[in-house]
């Protein structure tokens, strides 16, 4: 009854194809994003920023980009913390060198360095599959971090190759580095997050995301149909380190303002963003941002919980509980629903579209 | 210029000049490589048969010794202390496929790699509640693995070797020598074999799948074990051991994930190698180049073999 297409007549080519044919679901998207605009800046405390939003957004954007890799084009990577940090360090050389220049081209000028690094890493893709192009990815990886750790240059010889936000305004307000207003920051992040998720969407249905699923589905029969198999899989690694370099410029100049080189390591990064997207599922935009909500908000929701049911538990023991449950959430996530979170907002659709009358 | 130099011409010098320091190299190499073929044997025998990557055996391998040190230190002799871990380790396959395995299969790859990382947290959550955070150290002692080095001379000079890599050579051969023979000669390695062709055809002759994979898993808790005890011989052992997964990756890929022999020549390829390039060519560019190095020499034959040196080969079809 509430969700149905029936009665929504298009009249135009322009609204056949607009990007949420359905009215139910153009206005919850559309709501949902005047409201995360409109209702965090206005009512969210440092904490719910610091905790919540800032890593939602900047590993849910990674995850986004890893999707488009892994879930749209089949190619499994592990070197997602090797992106990030590539982005991280050129998005902070540039605005190091130089200070005047509009934080948005320094994100997309640090993507497009990310972007570099991904086409070379994917060269290998077109001969080496599954698990043996995630194990090239990883070497990937394992380099980027060894020259981050030696490098001095690309953190401007900081002694522990340390490297953080330097204060930048815009329009008069400071919106990165430690005097940043998080409002303003969140905002920021907010605006990229949005436009990089619409050209996903928009990349995804067109003929682009269409190859990669060719790709995906069975890469000898994509060929057979005139899909270019190079030119398509380094596509993919392109966009997908694009954003994932991107993701990594916010994830450290915004949200963490401080990291060393150890912060990319495999098990904080790679690993955690490759949950997001199975848990979020596989193949959807949608699917990435609740993966990395569900994957952010675990932990603070089990640290909050010991004290708040009254259990006065040490700390390490609670990390190690924290450890337990969360290993075992994942588990138990996979076992029952392993196409993911997007998944059941399908189903949830689904149902609706019949309620009240199941039949 | 200088770079090139040092890099091209200056670590070939410094072999032909003390020939005798290279065969030490490569010896250490070997006996690196066998540890890495170790921790590789466990991953390659579940994947064989259950196709599952599982990255839950470095902490197998954490797991099970020091389940072994803790009981030891209550005061139980040592062998049966290594029982009590091997049996251990057989309950917790049993509970393995009983909770997560039955309920996943026919998931694809990717999704059970993830669920291991998943039982990875866990597996460490429990054993850090269980065994403390501590590093522990090996009972060498009660195990009478000698820490003493052998000296062989060799063209006027000599070559150091230690007893305890020697130790962990034999008894890597030995392990691999009684596998081959459980999986060649006794009817439940014949089953694990057919388990490992193909899970459906090996169903419908009547093989008890689930009882298979108990086998199996519970034979990469015994090669976790012995690679544990002899990792924890030779350095402490605690919770950091998890990511040595990762160090076993590049040799199963270089070697082929189904391969017994693959895994075997894979870790020492690997081995040898990263102790050639550390000590000739570490220098030249700029140090700790083991980090990367066994993933580049894994991509190089990558290259060139897509399925590993012994994998099975890829046929693909529409």
């Amino acid at each position: 009854m509430i969700y149905r297409e029936g009665g929504q007549i298009k009249t135009s080519y322009a609204a056949d194809q607009q990007i949420f044919p359905i009215n139910q679901d153009r206005w919850i998207i559309y709501g949902f994003i005047a409201f995360l605009f409109v209702i965090p800046p206005l009512f969210a405390t440092e904490y719910h920023y610091e905790v919540i939003l800032y890593p939602v957004l900047s590993l849910g954007l990674a995850a986004l980009g890893l999707n488009i890799l892994t879930g749209y084009c089949g190619l499994i990577s592990l070197g997602t913390g090797g992106f990030m940090a590539v982005g991280a360090y050129s998005a902070f050389k540039i605005t190091t060198a130089f200070p005047d220049l509009n934080i948005f081209i320094v994100f997309i000028l640090a993507g497009v360095i990310s972007a570099l690094f991904g086409i070379l890493i994917g060269l290998p893709s077109l001969r080496i599959k599954g698990f043996y192009l995630a194990v090239t990815t990883l070497a990937a990886h394992f380099f980027i971090e060894w020259a981050i750790n030696r490098i001095d240059w690309l953190s401007n010889y900081s002694p522990s190759h340390t490297i953080g936000g330097p204060p930048r305004d815009m329009f008069g307000i400071t919106v990165m580095g430690p005097t940043a207003d998080p409002a303003a920051k969140y905002l920021i992040m907010l605006i990229v997050v949005v436009v990089l998720g619409f050209v996903a969407k928009n990349l995804i249905r067109g003929r682009v995301g269409r190859s990669w699923m060719a790709i995906r589905d069975m890469d000898i029969a994509a060929e057979l149909i005139g899909i270019k198999p190079l030119q398509t899989k380094l596509l993919a690694f392109a966009i997908s380190s694009f954003y994932i370099g991107v993701a990594g410029a916010l994830y450290v100049l915004m949200y963490l303002e401080s990291v060393d080189p150890e912060a990319f390591e495999i098990l904080t990064t790679s690993f955690p963003v490759l949950f997001m997207i199975i848990i979020g599922g596989l193949g959807s935009i949608m699917g990435a941002f609740m993966g990395a909500a569900f994957i952010v908000l675990i932990p603070v929701i089990l640290r909050n919980s010991f004290p708040a049911l009254g259990l006065d538990v040490p700390s390490h023991v609670i990390q190690h509980i924290e450890f337990m449950l969360f290993g075992g959430l994942i588990v138990f996530f996979l076992i029952v629903e392993p196409h993911g979170l997007a998944r059941l907002w399908q189903i949830v659709k689904e149902k609706l579209r019949l309620w009240p009358f199941p039949h | 210029m200088d770079f090139l130099y040092n890099v091209s011409i200056d670590p070939i010098l410094q072999i032909v000049e003390d020939p005798v320091f290279f065969i030490q190299v490569i010896a250490e190499g070997l006996m690196a490589g066998v540890m890495y073929s170790l921790i590789a044997l466990g991953i390659c025998l579940i994947y064989k048969a259950s196709g599952v990557f599982n990255f839950a055996q470095g902490i197998f391998i954490v797991f099970a010794v020091l389940c072994m040190i803790t009981v030891f230190e209550y005061g139980v002799p040592i062998i049966p202390a290594v029982i009590v871990a091997f049996l251990v380790m057989v309950a917790l396959s049993w509970a393995i496929e009983r909770i997560v395995l039955r309920n996943m299969v026919n998931q694809e790859e990717i999704i059970m790699f993830m669920a291991t990382i998943g039982l990875s947290f866990f597996l460490e959550g429990l054993g850090q509640t269980v065994f403390g955070g501590d590093s522990k150290l090996v009972p060498t002692e009660a195990l009478h693995i000698g820490r003493d080095a052998l000296v062989i001379p060799m063209f006027g000079s000599s070559i150091r070797l230690q007893e305890l890599d020697l130790t962990a050579g034999v008894i890597a051969a030995l392990l691999v020598g009684i596998l081959a023979l459980f999986f060649q000669k006794t009817p439940v390695g014949r089953a694990l074999r057919a388990v490992a062709d193909d899970h459906q055809a090996a169903l419908s002759i009547g093989i008890p799948l689930q009882w298979m994979w108990v086998v199996v898993w519970s034979v990469a808790g015994l090669v976790a074990l012995v690679a544990g005890i002899m990792w924890g011989a030779s350095s402490s052992v605690d919770f950091s051991l998890v990511v040595i997964a990762l160090k076993a990756l590049p040799v199963l890929i270089l070697g082929g994930f189904t391969s017994v022999p693959g895994v075997i020549v894979g870790g020492l390829i690997i081995g040898v190698g990263e102790k050639i390039a550390e000590i000739y060519w570490g220098d030249a560019l700029g140090g700790s180049i083991e980090e990367w190095f066994a993933y580049l020499l894994a991509l190089v034959f990558l290259m060139f073999r897509p399925q590993g040196l012994f994998g099975e080969k890829i046929i693909e079809r529409v």
